[in-house]
């Protein structure tokens, strides 16, 4: 069913002004499950996911995905951190995916509707984006990031500026989209990563330190430096 | 402090009366003006946008060099317009010289660059917030240049406005190139010009009120129309 993956991350690194910002990174995402990155502040995360996303093409190594990139860039969505919205209204923020890959507009409108009452927007649909509050936007991004039904998707700190009511219905809507849709969660939260992950990547100072299945690495996590983060020690 | 009065006196009784020449030069001047910048912003704003979304290597040169051509003198263009559509120039087959087509292409110059510009850095601001998004989406490179010119039509208003602007007071260039022909291509700002020469100083002023109420109702008709400084910031 996930034609696009696995994705392989061979030696990859990102560089800014010289700086490393994450890698060489040796990784498999496998086709299943809902993966939590982890690590401190700076350790690189969201380079890491805009790496595989293909936001910057990394300066050494190699990002394959099992179909040409042209064909799986189509594949995936991202949600940012801090989410983006178009100067539209809510149906045409929705709506913006599909016209990119001009479908009928009869055909755009059903499926952003019908988007819309999954996400819990209807009533909203013909006010303009930036006037909705953070946990609205955040849903709303969610919402018009699983439009494309991606088979895989990005989602970078998704709650992290919201309250605890926001945050539990992203999260929902989060493992619902996991049954069609393979999760790559970047978080700081640990009780989310244990709420949501099947497995987990850990990075400190842009290497994977390591990774495993979410039970092994909560329970037992094999490294000290993981030991100590997840005691909520700090990690340098 | 006379003159200023009688002008004042002269354009109420230029307008009430409906001097028909008024009318006349009054509308060639907005044809003129309407038609360049219709062209200068087919040109201009996708520029803009073109610039704001497309890395190239000359791209900060290029800029640079918009910018610069911004304060291009009008004279020198009406000048080069001029020796372009003279009998003996390569462009002189068309015919155009001392016609209202030559003020429309020499406005067309002046006014590019200042559109092009405006619009390039309102969109360069948006873009900066919608590159991750519209990347992410994998939309083409003229997606994302109509995807800016479109959200940022507001920023775009504020173009067009400066070069209408420019354009309607502009009088350098069109007196070159029109000649300010009586019944052809004489507009309000060269008819100002005449006047002044002339020393009837009223009917020059009422001419220039007339000029800036024009200005004046063109802004505020655009800002009306797309509903600016209402509801939210954009």
């Amino acid at each position: 069913m996930v034609a696009v993956l696995p994705l392989r991350l061979t030696g990859a690194s990102l560089r800014r002004r010289g700086k490393r910002l994450v890698g060489p990174v040796d990784l498999e995402i496998g086709a299943e499950g809902v993966t939590a990155v982890i690590g401190p502040n700076g350790s690189g995360k969201t380079s890491l996911l805009r790496m595989m996303h293909g936001l910057q093409r990394p300066a050494a190594g190699r990002v394959d995905w099992s179909l040409p990139e042209g064909v799986a860039r189509t594949r995936q969505a991202y949600v940012f951190q801090q989410p983006i919205a178009l100067r539209r209204t809510v149906l045409a923020n929705l709506a913006f995916p599909l016209r990119l890959r001009g479908l009928s507009r009869a055909e755009i409108r059903l499926r952003a509707e019908a988007q819309a009452a999954r996400f819990d927007l209807t009533d909203k649909l013909a006010q303009s984006a930036p006037s909705l509050s953070g946990g609205e936007m955040q849903r709303l991004a969610l919402a018009r990031a699983l439009i494309t039904e991606p088979e895989i998707l990005f989602a970078d700190e998704p709650c992290a500026a919201l309250d605890g009511r926001a945050m539990r219905e992203i999260e929902t809507r989060l493992i619902e989209a996991s049954a069609q849709t393979r999760l790559i969660i970047a978080t700081h939260d640990m009780g989310q990563a244990r709420r949501i992950a099947s497995d987990v990547i850990f990075l400190l100072h842009g290497r994977v330190h390591e990774t495993g299945p979410a039970q092994t690495f909560f329970d037992s996590p094999g490294t000290p430096e993981a030991r100590a983060f997840l005691k909520g020690d700090i990690v340098e | 402090m006379n003159d200023l009065l009688a002008g004042l006196g002269e354009a109420l009784r230029l307008i009430l009366t409906l001097d028909a020449e008024l009318i006349e030069i009054t509308l060639r001047s907005l044809r003129v003006t309407l038609s360049a910048l219709v062209i200068a912003c087919a040109i201009g704003l996708p520029l803009g946008g073109w610039l704001a979304v497309w890395r190239f290597r000359q791209r900060r040169f290029v800029i640079a060099t918009l910018n610069a051509l911004i304060a291009l003198p009008p004279v020198v263009v009406g000048l080069v317009v001029y020796l372009l559509l003279s009998r003996s120039g390569p462009l002189g087959v068309l015919g155009l010289l001392f016609t209202p087509g030559a003020m429309i292409a020499a406005q067309v110059i002046i006014i590019t660059p200042l559109v092009a510009s405006i619009a390039h850095q309102a969109l360069r601001d948006l873009w900066a917030v919608y590159h991750d998004l519209l990347i992410s989406m994998n939309a083409t490179r003229w997606q994302r240049v109509s995807t800016l010119l479109i959200d940022g039509r507001r920023a775009l208003l504020t173009a067009a406005l400066a070069g209408f602007g420019r354009a309607i007071g502009e009088v350098g260039a069109i007196m070159i190139v029109g000649g300010n022909i009586d019944g052809a291509t004489r507009v309000l700002t060269t008819a100002i010009a005449l006047e002044t020469g002339r020393g009837d100083f009223a009917l020059a002023l009422g001419l220039g009120i007339v000029l800036i109420g024009l200005s004046l109702a063109v802004s505020w008709a655009s800002h009306w129309v797309m509903r600016t400084e209402r509801r939210g910031t954009w």
